[in-house]
């Protein structure tokens, strides 16, 4: 029994850092309708910002996050200028090519410079270990994940609904050509939440780590993740990708303890059947943008 | 001023054999005696050639996008490579057909979960289908050979005639016939009737389905078929180089696959063949630069390709043979490439 919770408990843990690893995905592919592979690059570049800065310059852990999440959104901001923004209008082969492209040189440029085996972020001694609640195994490292995606998802969830920001990208998104014509700045809109999105990627590749693994091939090993979370969360609002990565997570981390044989067998089944079943994902709007 | 006899005489017209396109053949027959001594990496580049043939159907000729097309591959190679270790069929010819129909089946079935939603949809949904292969070649290790891959494949001579030779001539001209004959196909298939209503289908779905074609059918009949193409290449992957491993199903083979197209260019069957050549020779040229970084620039033509655009890096290729053409046969004998590009 205290293994089924512990095992939930990993599973949220995992689930939680999968939202934050794709939420900025949701808005670009979801809402801007731009098909990105390449969102797990701003992840890894995130990781390896953070895992240079903590194991060569000697910066605390928890310093080195913020670092993470600006520098990714810097370098989601400068390739949104001045790549991603011709291909908007383009169509969908044109941006799987380009983001594609765009994977395959970070691969290359990352096993360049920082060499192809995997890293490990040094975490300070208060995260380590495990502590027990009522017998069940509680992981430091994850709870602090929980925790710091947990205040995330409620912060991104009031921007969204409370704030002036969030009434603008919810309106450029239901219809751009309206709200160019009440007077929002619709690429300037998207090209804040682009690197917004990109900094919350790379902020979750810092924190992933230790739990998924770095190396240069992870936008490649995980790409598919990220879709599954926006293509079967939908893309109505940032409640139905959170639910898909819980649901992704606990599902992957039950799997993988309960049925080891089966490998990610389970996890593609249930994301090809969810999506013949509703191919707007299970939270989606029903009309096809 | 296109009466139905017009455009039937139009299509007609554009089915027949341009003599560019012999010129082509007897190119390719040509390099096959001028250089004796890199069969294998010819084969390889038919291989690959027949490959892209099999994702120009859908991609080109009817506008599916998909990232799995590796699946079909990997399912002729394990196909063809389990008949002959197991003495099933010992045949290749009979074996690389049966293999094709293995694919075709499994083509067929995928067929009614790729039609359904949008491209994303179709995206994902092949892109599963490819990983789910691989975890279940991954998992049932015991008849696959799991990460070794298949092990000890021998082929029996061709037809009981040919054997294999280990300079690869036999396997190389057992390639080109089969790229051939399936090219004849495909040539055939896509200046019917059928292959036009797909090209109808591409350009517009609604419109298509209003002047009465089955669109679901179309696409359903045109997928399968790409699959058994799909699986023939496969199938000549394992007969050439007696072997079949996990990463016939990678990503990383859709990806390029799609790479070999883009260069070649979509939408005319010669383009997965013209592809699959300069892809070979640009990934020599990387690899002897870079071994180990070759990825890298990859994907910088892929990004370069996608942002200069296409058809306008086509238009350039093809600005020096076309003035050639242009001296000796006139204006009109120009090649150009349809830019059937629909965003």
């Amino acid at each position: 029994m205290t293994s089924v919770l512990t095992n939930l408990f990993d599973g949220v843990a995992y689930g939680m850092l999968l939202f934050v690893l794709a939420c900025g995905l949701a808005v670009t592919l979801g809402l801007m309708n731009f098909v990105n592979l390449a969102h797990g690059a701003f992840a890894m570049a995130g990781g390896y910002v953070c895992a240079v800065l903590v194991n060569h310059t000697g910066w605390p852990f928890f310093a080195a996050l913020p670092l993470a999440f600006v520098s990714s959104a810097v370098i989601g901001v400068a390739l949104e200028r001045t790549l991603y923004r011709h291909l908007y209008t383009r169509s969908h082969l044109d941006q799987v090519l380009f983001s594609i492209g765009l994977v395959f040189m970070s691969v290359a440029a990352v096993d360049y410079i920082m060499g192809s085996s995997r890293i490990f972020i040094k975490l300070p001694a208060a995260l380590e270990g495990q502590f027990d609640v009522f017998g069940v195994g509680i992981d430091r490292y994850r709870l602090m994940i929980v925790v710091i995606c947990g205040l995330l998802t409620a912060a991104l969830q009031l921007v969204l609904a409370r704030t002036r920001f969030g009434s603008r990208l919810r309106a450029a998104v239901d219809d751009p050509r309206a709200a160019s014509g009440l007077g929002i700045n619709v690429p300037q809109v998207f090209a804040f939440t682009f690197a917004f999105g990109c900094g919350l990627a790379g902020l979750g590749g810092a924190l992933s780590a230790e739990i998924l693994g770095l190396d240069p091939y992870f936008p490649l090993k995980f790409m598919i993740y990220f879709l599954i979370v926006v293509t079967v969360g939908g893309s109505s609002s940032i409640t139905g990708p959170f639910l898909a990565s819980l649901l992704l997570g606990i599902g992957d981390v039950a799997g993988k303890y309960y049925v080891p044989k089966m490998g990610p067998f389970v996890i593609y089944t249930i994301m090809i059947v969810i999506l013949i079943w509703r191919p707007n994902g299970l939270f989606g709007r029903t009309v096809t943008r | 001023m296109t009466t139905p006899a017009d455009v039937g005489y139009h299509a007609r017209q554009h089915a027949r054999w341009h003599w560019s396109e012999i010129a082509f053949w007897v190119l390719v027959l040509a390099c096959a005696f001028c250089f004796p001594s890199r069969y294998l990496i010819m084969t390889d580049i038919v291989r690959l050639a027949l490959f892209a043939l099999s994702l120009d159907l859908i991609l080109g000729y009817s506008g599916i996008v998909s990232l799995g097309h590796a699946a079909f591959f990997g399912v002729g190679a394990y196909s063809a490579g389990l008949l002959s270790l197991h003495g099933i069929i010992t045949e290749p010819v009979i074996a690389l057909v049966v293999a094709g129909l293995a694919a075709m089946v499994l083509g067929f079935l995928t067929s009614f979960l790729v039609i359904r939603g949008v491209d994303l949809t179709r995206l994902m949904v092949t892109l599963g289908i490819a990983l789910l292969l691989e975890a279940l070649a991954e998992r049932f290790s015991n008849i696959t050979g799991g990460t070794d891959g298949l092990q000890g494949i021998e082929m029996q001579p061709i037809l009981g005639i040919f054997a294999f030779d280990m300079f690869g001539k036999v396997g190389f001209f057992y390639s080109l016939a089969v790229l051939f004959l399936l090219f004849l196909l495909a040539r055939r298939i896509v200046h019917s009737p059928f292959g036009l209503s797909l090209r109808a289908i591409k350009n517009n779905p609604l419109r298509a389905a209003a002047v009465g074609i089955p669109v679901n059918r179309r696409l359903i009949a045109i997928y399968t078929v790409a699959a058994f193409y799909a699986g023939i290449a496969g199938a000549l992957f394992t007969q050439t180089t007696s072997l079949a491993s996990l990463d016939v199903f990678a990503f990383e083979k859709s990806a390029d696959l799609m790479l070999v197209l883009v260069i070649g260019g979509t939408g005319y069957l010669y383009g997965g063949l013209i592809g699959a050549l300069v892809f070979r020779m640009l990934q020599e040229v990387f690899q002897t630069i870079t071994p180990q970084y070759w990825l890298f620039w990859i994907g910088l033509v892929l990004i370069v390709m996608v942002l200069v655009g296409r058809t306008r890096i086509h238009r350039w290729a093809l600005f020096l043979p076309n003035l050639v053409i242009r001296q000796f046969a006139g204006r009109r004998a120009v090649v150009a490439l349809s830019d059937n590009e629909a965003p």
